[in-house]
This record gives C-alpha cells, sequence and structure tokens, in this order.
C-alpha cells in the first residue's frame, strides 16, 4: 500500500536479516523543534540509499541516528538487529558495524595517516597493531592513496583527506556506510576522486546510506532515493521514477532548483 | 549587466619565472632603516644613545671594576665604591640550603644536581618513555632519602630542617608533577555531564581560584591541623606542598579547558563513531590535541608555579628567597643585601628563562609539518 506521496505505513515495510537499518515511526526534537516527524525507512543488504533535500530538512540528524551520534525521542532504530537505547553496550555494539564520512573529514590531526587508520581496529578491536596496520596498506592502496600513508592530514588535499576518512571508515569492515554530505567541503576538482572511490565502494556490494546532493551519482548507484524536507520524508522512490516523474510538488521544486546549473 | 559597451579588461601574462628582486641587508641596511629611518627615530635612538652613555659606565663601574669579589672581612667592602659581591661567597651556604645541618649540605647538592639534571633529560623527546617515568620515580625515592636521612647511615634530618635550593625544586617539581594531572583531572571533570562530578570539580576550581595562594597556605599550615585530630598531623612541607598543587590544579584546569573547548565536535563525533570508548577518547584524540594547543599558557602556568615556591617563606618555611632573607640577618653583611638579591635574582631569572625558552622550542616542534 503506498500513498499519495509515496509512503508505506511503517507495518508493512518488510523486516528480517535481509534488513540492516530500520527506521520505525522515529521523532526527534531539538528543543521544542520537530526536527524529524515520523521517519520510517528500511535499508537492505547491500542496497544504496541516497538521501537528499534542503538544509535543515533533517536529512543529516536521520543518518546521524543510526550510530547514536544523534538520540532519537520516539520510535525505534535497528541497526543489523541490534536496537539503539541509552545502553551503552548496544551503542558501543553499532558503533563497531556503522562506518561514518563526514562533511568535514574530521581526520585526527595529531596522528598519521596510517594511524588514523589502526586507531579503532587496534584500541576497539584489539587488533595486533602489524595486522591493522598491513589492512590499513590495503585499503590506502584502494582509495588510491598509498604514498601518502605516513603524511600527516594537515598535508594533504581535501579531496586525499576524504579518501583516507573512507578507508578509516572502512578498517572495522561495517555492515553499513554513513556518508554524511561527503563532498560538499571539497573543491570542484577534488570531488571526482571521492565519487569515484564511492562508486567503486558501492559496485563492491556495500551497504551505503548517502546524504548528497551529488544527483550524477546518485542516479548511478540507488536503489533507492529518498527526498526530506521540514524533518519528514516526502517522497521515495526509485532513481528512475523519482529524477523522470516526481510526485511531490515539493521534489519537484526542489529537484528543478538543484538541477539548473 | 548593462547596456554600454565593456570596459573591463584583462591581459595574459608575458613573463617567465624569476628570483624576486634582491632586497638591501646586512647590519648597515637594518640601522640606517630601523634606527634613522626618519626623524622621530633618529630623535630617540639619540636620546637611548645618550641615557646609555649616561647611565653604563656607572653602572659597570659598581658592578664590575669597583667591585669587591672575595673577602671574609665586610670592611673591606665597605671600603670600596663599588658592590660587595663576597657577601654571596660568604653566605652562600646559608642562601642555598638554608637551616639544613652545615656538614650534610653535601646532601642537598646532590639534589640540586639530581632534580636539575633529570629536568634537562626530561627536555630531549628521544628519551620520553616509561624509562624517564620509572627514573622520575628513583628520583623522588633518592631525593626523599637524602632529604630525609635516617637510612643508609645518613643522619636523620626532619622536614623542619628542610631548606634553600633544594626546597624551592622539591616544591615546584612537586606542584607541577602533582598539580599537571590533577588540572587534567578537574578540567574534564568541568566538562562531565554527570551533574556531581561536574558540581564537584566546578566547586573545587572556583574555591581555589577565589582565594590568594597564601591564603591556602595558611589554610594548609594553620588550620588544617585544627581540625584534624592531634595523632593524624600531616606533615608541614608535605601539607603545603598540596595547598600548591590545589592552586596549581585549579588554574591549569582552566587553561586545559580552554583547549578542549578549541577541539571541534567533529573530532568527538568521528571518535564516537568509530566506536572509540570515553577514555581511549579523551587519552588518544582530545587530549593530545588540547594539551598541544594549551602548552604555551600551561608553561606560562609552570614557571609561575616556580616562583609561587617563594610563599612558603610565610608559613614558616625557607625556600632559597627565605633563606637569603635570614642570611642577610647578620648585622656586619646586612647593607650588602642588594647583592645578594641581585644573585637571586640572577638565579630566578636562569630558571625561568629556560623554561620560557623550552617551551618556545616545544611550540615550534609541534607546530612542524602538521597543519593544525
Amino acid at each position: 500500500m503506498t500513498d499519495a506521496t509515496g509512503h508505506t505505513p511503517a507495518d508493512t515495510l518488510p523486516s528480517g536479516d535481509d534488513v540492516v537499518v530500520s527506521f520505525r515511526g522515529v521523532h526527534k526534537w531539538f528543543g521544542d523543534f520537530h526536527v524529524l516527524r515520523d521517519i520510517n525507512m528500511i535499508v537492505g543488504r547491500g542496497e544504496k540509499v541516497v538521501v537528499c533535500g534542503p538544509s535543515g530538512s533533517g536529512k543529516s540528524t536521520m543518518i546521524r541516528c543510526i550510530n547514536r551520534l544523534e538520540e532519537h525521542q520516539e520510535g525505534s532504530v535497528i541497526v543489523d538487529g541490534e536496537e539503539l537505547t541509552d545502553d551503552r553496550r548496544a551503542i558501543e555494539a553499532v558503533r563497531r558495524r556503522v562506518g561514518m564520512v563526514f562533511q568535514q573529514f574530521n581526520l585526527f590531526p595529531h596522528l598519521s595517516v596510517v594511524e588514523n587508520l589502526t586507531m579503532a581496529p587496534i584500541y576497539v578491536h584489539g587488533t595486533p597493531e602489524d595486522e591493522a596496520e598491513a589492512r590499513a596498506m590495503e585499503l590506502l592502496e584502494r582509495v588510491k592513496i598509498p604514498e601518502q600513508a605516513w603524511k600527516y592530514p594537515g598535508q594533504l588535499s581535501g579531496g586525499q583527506q576524504q579518501r583516507v576518512a573512507i578507508a578509516r571508515a572502512l578498517m572495522l569492515q561495517p555492515k553499513v556506510m554513513l556518508f554524511d554530505e561527503p563532498t560538499s567541503a571539497l573543491d570542484p576538482e577534488m570531488i571526482t576522486e571521492v565519487l569515484d572511490v564511492m562508486v567503486e565502494l558501492a559496485e563492491g556490494g556495500m551497504t551505503m546510506i548517502v546524504v548528497t546532493h551529488e544527483m550524477g551519482f546518485a542516479r548511478r548507484v540507488a536503489d533507492l532515493m529518498v527526498f526530506m524536507d521540514e524533518g519528514e520524508i516526502v517522497e521515495a522512490a526509485s532513481p528512475a521514477d523519482f529524477f523522470e516523474n516526481p510526485v511531490s510538488d515539493r521534489t519537484k521544486l526542489f529537484l528543478s532548483q538543484i538541477l539548473t546549473h | 549587466m548593462t547596456t554600454r559597451p565593456t570596459i573591463s579588461r584583462a591581459l595574459p601574462g608575458t613573463s617567465t619565472r624569476r628570483p624576486p628582486p634582491v632586497r638591501e641587508s646586512g647590519a648597515p641596511a637594518w640601522i640606517r632603516k630601523n634606527l634613522f629611518g626618519d626623524l622621530h627615530n633618529t630623535v630617540i635612538t639619540l636620546l637611548v644613545l645618550w641615557a646609555l652613555f649616561v647611565t653604563v659606565p656607572g653602572l659597570f663601574g659598581w658592578a664590575v671594576l669597583d667591585a669587591v669579589w672575595v673577602t671574609d672581612d665586610p670592611q673591606d667592602c665597605r671600603a670600596a665604591a663599588g658592590a660587595c659581591w663576597a657577601v654571596v661567597a660568604e653566605k652562600h651556604r646559608v642562601m642555598l640550603f638554608g637551616t639544613f645541618p652545615y656538614e650534610q649540605h653535601w646532601r642537598g647538592v646532590l639534589v640540586i644536581g639530581l632534580i636539575i639534571a633529570m629536568s634537562i633529560v626530561s627536555t630531549f623527546k628521544r628519551f620520553w618513555s616509561y624509562g624517564l617515568f620509572g627514573a622520575w620515580v628513583a628520583t623522588v625515592a633518592i631525593v626523599l632519602v637524602l632529604q630525609l636521612g635516617g637510612v643508609f647511615g645518613l643522619a636523620k634530618t626532619g622536614t623542619h630542617e628542610w631548606g634553600g635550593l633544594p626546597l624551592t625544586l622539591i616544591m615546584f617539581v612537586g606542584t607541577v608533577v602533582g598539580g599537571l594531572p590533577l588540572a587534567v583531572l578537574l578540567a574534564l571533570g568541568r566538562r562531565s555531564t554527570m551533574p556531581a562530578i561536574k558540581a564537584l570539580c566546578v566547586g573545587m576550581i572556583e574555591i581555589t581560584r577565589g582565594v590568594p595562594l597564601i591564603t591556602v597556605l595558611f589554610m594548609a599550615s594553620l588550620m588544617f591541623p585544627l581540625f584534624v585530630p592531634e595523632q593524624l598531623t600531616v606533615d608541614k612541607v608535605l601539607r603545603a606542598q598540596i595547598g600548591m598543587i590545589l592552586f596549581f590544579g585549579a588554574y591549569g584546569a582552566e587553561v586545559v579547558r580552554g583547549g578542549l573547548q578549541a577541539i571541534p565536535r567533529g573530532q568527538y563525533e568521528a571518535a564516537d563513531a568509530a566506536g572509540l570508548a570515553y577514555w581511549q577518547k579523551t587519552n588518544r584524540i582530545i587530549l593530545p590535541q588540547a594539551l598541544r594547543i594549551v602548552i604555551p599558557a600551561l608553561m606560562n602556568d609552570i614557571i609561575r608555579a616556580f616562583k609561587n615556591t617563594t610563599f612558603v617563606s610565610i608559613i614558616g618555611l625557607f625556600d632559597v628567597l627565605g633563606a637569603t632573607a635570614t642570611a642577610l640577618e647578620d648585622p656586619l653583611w646586612v647593607l650588602y643585601a642588594p647583592e645578594a638579591y641581585i644573585f637571586i635574582f640572577v638565579l630566578y631569572f636562569c630558571f625561568c628563562f629556560s623554561m620560557s625558552k623550552y617551551s618556545e622550542h616545544v611550540e615550534r616542534d609541534l607546530a612542524t609539518g602538521r597543519n593544525f
């Protein structure tokens, strides 16, 4: 059953082992401001969901609820079978399975690239140092900057830093990767190198939730497009439907604004 | 867009790469530019030169040419027109070791040497390891043995006999070593989300910062014993030491808090997202960055802690300055107090200036190649 805006009522959403992330009736407030309103969404294993919407629409807040950087107040968020509550153990268990890439990279500036990558495996998982380092080199190879391994983040370009951040998030072999506007802070000539890495990751079968305005990327990899405005999901559809036949006026307006230039 | 023809123009460049134009350099050029650059500078330069001409020869004559360097008779000084440096030679034992028994001064020399040597060793990054930490623990033990005596055939010397430079250095090292961790803990506690811990830390910081150090020392030395049973007397030096640690910790905490606040939220979030637990995040991500930012300010507090050791003379402990004041009570030499105090001035300056220089070096070292 689908209503006019493409919403699926929560009880008809599928569940089971193939679901990696599920939001059911999630609400959140910042003070009195209702920032997330009745979010219902599930993300299947290996699938890619691209979330877009105007700034302030709650899209970043939503994906930050997945690893509890933000707390939701109502409804349930379940990640890989683990429900997020106040329980520290559940939160830590979820964080170990979720990789996140931020708009501002957030690399640790006092640590070398390799140390940035090996920090979590060594101290969270107890991986032996040489093993973690070998895996770090492997991932840096994959994001195409092995030669930067012993530099510090401040010596790298924005695009290189973001690729390091992606490699860092991959170190724990996450079940799902979250991208919070990964190219918004980059100069235009560096966006492609980051998107290339993300496309490769998508093709490798990683489950991904990506907040972005890069519509070319979205068309190429997304299984599901989600459009948010004013804290709610306005429209959710396959890329073909979303771009060719948007239903809601708000979606149409948004698409016309970002596709004009 | 305007309707008239566009007048904005730009031309493609025609020059090849070349080095920058040569600038005048060297001492004559510097002097011409900075000292005699215009009328103002010239007038000020001449005035300063005149002032130096008037004062320097007299000062030099007093301090060097006419000075008495060595004598054990104050009459010789009275006869001379210049400074009486002999007072330092005559009184240096009391100035440097206070009331410590005369024949045991060699132990004080060892303490001074040991602490200074360990401090110098600790400034080299290549020695930063658990070994160095162990060496400091051993140093503290040796210093205590040397100062207290009573073992290995050393004469027993109670803390009431401690004094002079060894006391100054012990109080200083103790304050910094005890105060820095306290400062970090208080700063973290003040930002804690747990209300009880936060209130406790805010209370400690604000109460300690709200009173002068002298008051803290008076509290520690005079009032504290009134509140505890007589059997439970804590040693006076230790009480003063604890007071100074609290004082340093409270001020240091605010400095460290400044550093913690300067760390962008993204660093906390990245550490959280990676699954690091609170202490892992704090020790490996947040503190290394925060402390780096506050090194200059902390160094300022550390230098101040060195000078604050002089306050212990108020509660009847004789640090190097207090001991000097005592030494100068000798009526035969009391006239030459300025010379003795100049010596102490130089002594303090050497310690503080080297710390200041070291702080500059650390800052430069940390800044290289790391762009933040």
